[in-house]
């Protein structure tokens, strides 16, 4: 079992994104992440989608996704030297000007920003590496943490090595 | 000239060269049903149950290789249409299968025979669309006929919201010729230096095989199979799905592999050393287990599809194409080649096989008073000179048409392999009938099966299909019970069928001819009767030998080389366990 990352160019059509969910479900593969969003072409749409499985199902689940009528091109990204990326938005509780300093002082070691302060929470965002964004979220384990939302992640290849179509 | 979308819609198929149209009327769809009263192009079929509608037009698509089109409104419509839909996805049939909606308002709202189409037959079908504009519905038909009948075919569904078909909403007309999709380009050709390497791979065989399937006879590829097979003078076997693609009559032919598979099919599998399979997907009911799957061979696949390359079986040499385009490189790299098969390792390669032959893996006691449903398909080969379309429902006489019917022809032997469903073969042969209504078509099934879908005998007097119905009565789900008396010490659960109707009476009642069949004796005068009523359909009740099983037989679990004989062939072996 290992972790895989795949990037579709797919059509940005309603429907497009059951098929591609509608492959893991049927098989009781469950897919970790997944980011979707328009492309600079609008008639497409890119998606990250990270999963765990053996070498010999990600093939299997390529050719699968391949097939689908509105899948344009596919790249596995884990067989290529890449960067992946996600963002959280963190959002901590705090009761002294003190946690408040610390929380801000974590911030700016690990350089997130914080995109809101009220009179009891703080709110941060950090976009990283998955590891990185573990380490921060570790080193407020002192702190009463309300919510996490997690971007999933996005991920593109080193080098020259693009999707494109 | 505007039409409505209703016009649109019936316009496009007549553009698409459509015939004819099963289908259902109903509230979704009443807009369309008022287009088609409105023109004599296109001749729709009214089934009784929307699922012989997708068999009829799955079983004209696999009789004629044009796609099939079937009209069904929303709600049971569309759930009903699904059991048929399934079928031809599984054993890759181009069909269009366009389906009412309630009107786009209304969808989400639990509206009165509103099922999520889209939803529910994803699975199901190679792609589907749901109409949201009107002035992209000729487009999006031209799309599905597309890729019904490209690459490796299958059905699309097209799911059509009522307020589409408005007739008071009307729009100028175009249907494109010809239509580009960036994201589906199948592969047509070969490539070239996989071609070469396979053909050098076969020429330096010692123990070739050839193993076809349906995909043969969904490439039109049955000629340059021959060509190929006659001009290397190997071996070949075929799966439930290729059957006709060569003639079984050839000497080159061993019949059928795979779980009832022919003796020597499968021992030819289990000791070959370069196989070929050609427009075949690896079928667990073909392999039998995969750990004993040709244990000595190097391994060639040719398949249009990619996902089937190595999905059950890792190939050596992976030929992604048509068919029959990679059949004709094939046999041109042959042809300018100089090198040939070795001679000598051929015979000796034959002598083994004709070993394995001589067993007769395929002879049945024929004694007893009772009529053996084997002499019935040998018999109904006779009468009919092997030249007849025979469809089958799912279970024991399926195996026996399959194995003792003798296919010489592509596109002759119509059933549901992938999906086995009971009830696919009398829709189906309605399809091949009003395909060919001149040609004889023999619906071989039983007394289960038939009852699944025998409602259609109405609509069989309705549009005069003389089909012919052999129903092989042994008063038992036969498959069931086989298993049931080899794997589950004889406990025949629910599979004894009681209160049967009386069928001679049931076929009267719809307007057709019966006929009750139980003595040997009269088996060949009262078929030779029913088949020379050339206008009728008539329904043949034969009760069979209760206990007759299907031979040879490969238990789950087990590999080529241990099937389980009949008792009355040459090699009758030990059945372990039993």
């Amino acid at each position: 079992m290992k972790r895989h990352i795949i990037l579709l160019l797919i059509e940005n059509e309603a429907g497009a994104l059951s098929y591609v969910s509608g492959l893991f479900s049927a098989r009781a593969y469950n897919i970790e992440s997944l980011t979707v969003a328009p492309t600079e072409d609008p008639s497409l749409s890119r998606m990250t989608i990270v999963t765990t499985c053996t070498d010999y199902i990600m093939e299997k689940m390529s050719k699968q996704l391949n097939k689908l009528i509105d899948v344009v091109t596919l790249l596995e990204l884990t067989n290529e030297p890449h960067i992946e990326r996600e963002m959280r938005l963190i959002k901590v509780k705090f009761e002294t000007i003190a946690q408040l300093n610390d929380v801000k002082l974590l911030t700016n070691i690990y350089s997130g920003n914080i995109i809101d302060v009220t009179s009891t929470t703080i709110t941060i965002e950090l976009t990283s590496s998955g590891d990185r964004l573990d380490a921060f979220i570790k080193s407020l384990a002192k702190h009463n943490i309300l919510e996490i939302a997690r971007s999933g992640i996005s991920g593109i290849a080193c080098g020259e090595t693009s999707l494109h179509i | 000239m505007k039409l409505s979308g209703a016009e649109i819609l019936i316009r496009c198929l007549k553009d698409e060269g459509v015939e004819y149209l099963f289908g259902y009327p109903g509230g979704a769809v009443l807009n369309i049903y008022d287009a088609l009263y409105q023109q004599d192009d296109i001749k729709h079929i009214m089934v009784r149950h929307e699922q012989a509608a997708t068999h009829a037009a799955d079983g004209y698509a696999r009789a004629t290789g044009k796609p099939g089109i079937v009209l069904v409104t929303s709600g049971p419509g569309v759930t009903n249409a699904i059991t048929g839909i399934a079928t031809a996805y599984m054993d890759s049939i181009p069909m269009v299968v366009i389906t009412g909606q309630v009107s786009s308002a209304m969808i989400g709202s639990d509206a009165f025979q509103e099922v999520d189409a889209i939803g529910i037959t994803r699975s199901c079908v190679k792609h589907n669309f749901l109409i949201n504009d009107l002035f992209k519905l000729a487009e999006t038909i031209k799309k599905a006929f597309h890729i019904a009948i490209t690459g490796r075919p299958g059905p699309v569904v097209i799911d059509v919201p009522k307020d589409i078909t408005n007739p008071d909403i009307k729009i100028s007309y175009h249907y494109p010729d010809t239509i580009k999709i960036r994201s589906y380009r199948p592969v047509v050709n070969g490539h070239p230096a996989q071609i070469k390497l396979a053909v050098q791979m076969l020429l330096n065989a010692n123990r070739p095989m050839i193993y076809t399937g349906g995909g043969v006879i969904l490439g039109n590829a049955s000629e340059e199979l021959r060509k190929f097979v006659y001009g290397l003078g190997y071996p070949i076997t075929s799966t439930l799905m290729g059957l006709g693609a060569f003639p079984a009559s050839n000497d080159q032919f061993l019949g059928m592999l795979g779980m009832h598979g022919n003796y020597e099919a499968n021992m030819a599998m289990h000791e070959c050393d370069v196989l070929i399979a050609i427009g075949a997907r690896f079928d667990d009911r073909v392999t039998g287990e995969l750990i004993y799957f040709c244990p000595y061979a190097k391994i060639i696949h040719v398949d249009i599809d990619p996902s089937s390359i190595s999905k059950n079986v890792t190939v050596d040499v992976p030929i992604v194409g048509d068919v029959s385009v990679v059949l004709k490189e094939m046999n041109q790299a042959l042809d300018v080649s100089v090198a040939r098969p070795d001679i000598n390792m051929l015979k000796e390669w034959w002598i083994t096989i004709d070993g394995w032959r001589s067993q007769k893996c395929m002879s049945y006691d024929k004694r007893g008073d009772s009529i053996k449903p084997q002499a019935v398909i040998e018999l109904l080969h006779h009468i009919t000179v092997g030249d007849a379309y025979v469809t089958s429902d799912v279970g024991q006489h399926q195996m026996w048409a399959a194995q003792y019917y003798g296919f010489d022809k592509p596109n002759r032997w119509i059933n549901s392999g992938g999906l086995g469903t009971m009830g696919f073969g009398l829709p189906a042969a309605m399809g091949v009938q009003l395909a060919y209504p001149d040609e004889t078509v023999v619906c071989v099934t039983g007394e289960g099966s038939i009852q699944m879908c025998i409602q259609e005998l109405s609509t069989c007097l309705q549009y005069g299909l003389p089909i012919k119905v052999i129903t092989l009565n042994n008063h038992y789900l036969g498959m069931v019970r086989q298993w049931q008396e080899f794997f589950y010490g004889n406990r025949y659960s629910h599979s004894y069928m009681e209160s049967l109707p009386d069928f001679v009476k049931l076929t009267e009642s719809y307007g057709h001819v019966g006929m009750h069949i139980t003595d040997p004796l009269d088996l060949k005068p009262m078929m030779e009767r029913a088949f020379a009523m050339k206008n009728r359909l008539v329904f043949m009740d034969i009760v069979t030998e209760q206990t007759e099983n299907v031979y040879p037989m490969i238990s789950n679990g087990k590999g080529h080389n241990e099937m389980h004989m009949s008792p009355h062939c040459e090699l009758s072996q030990a059945w372990e366990g039993r």
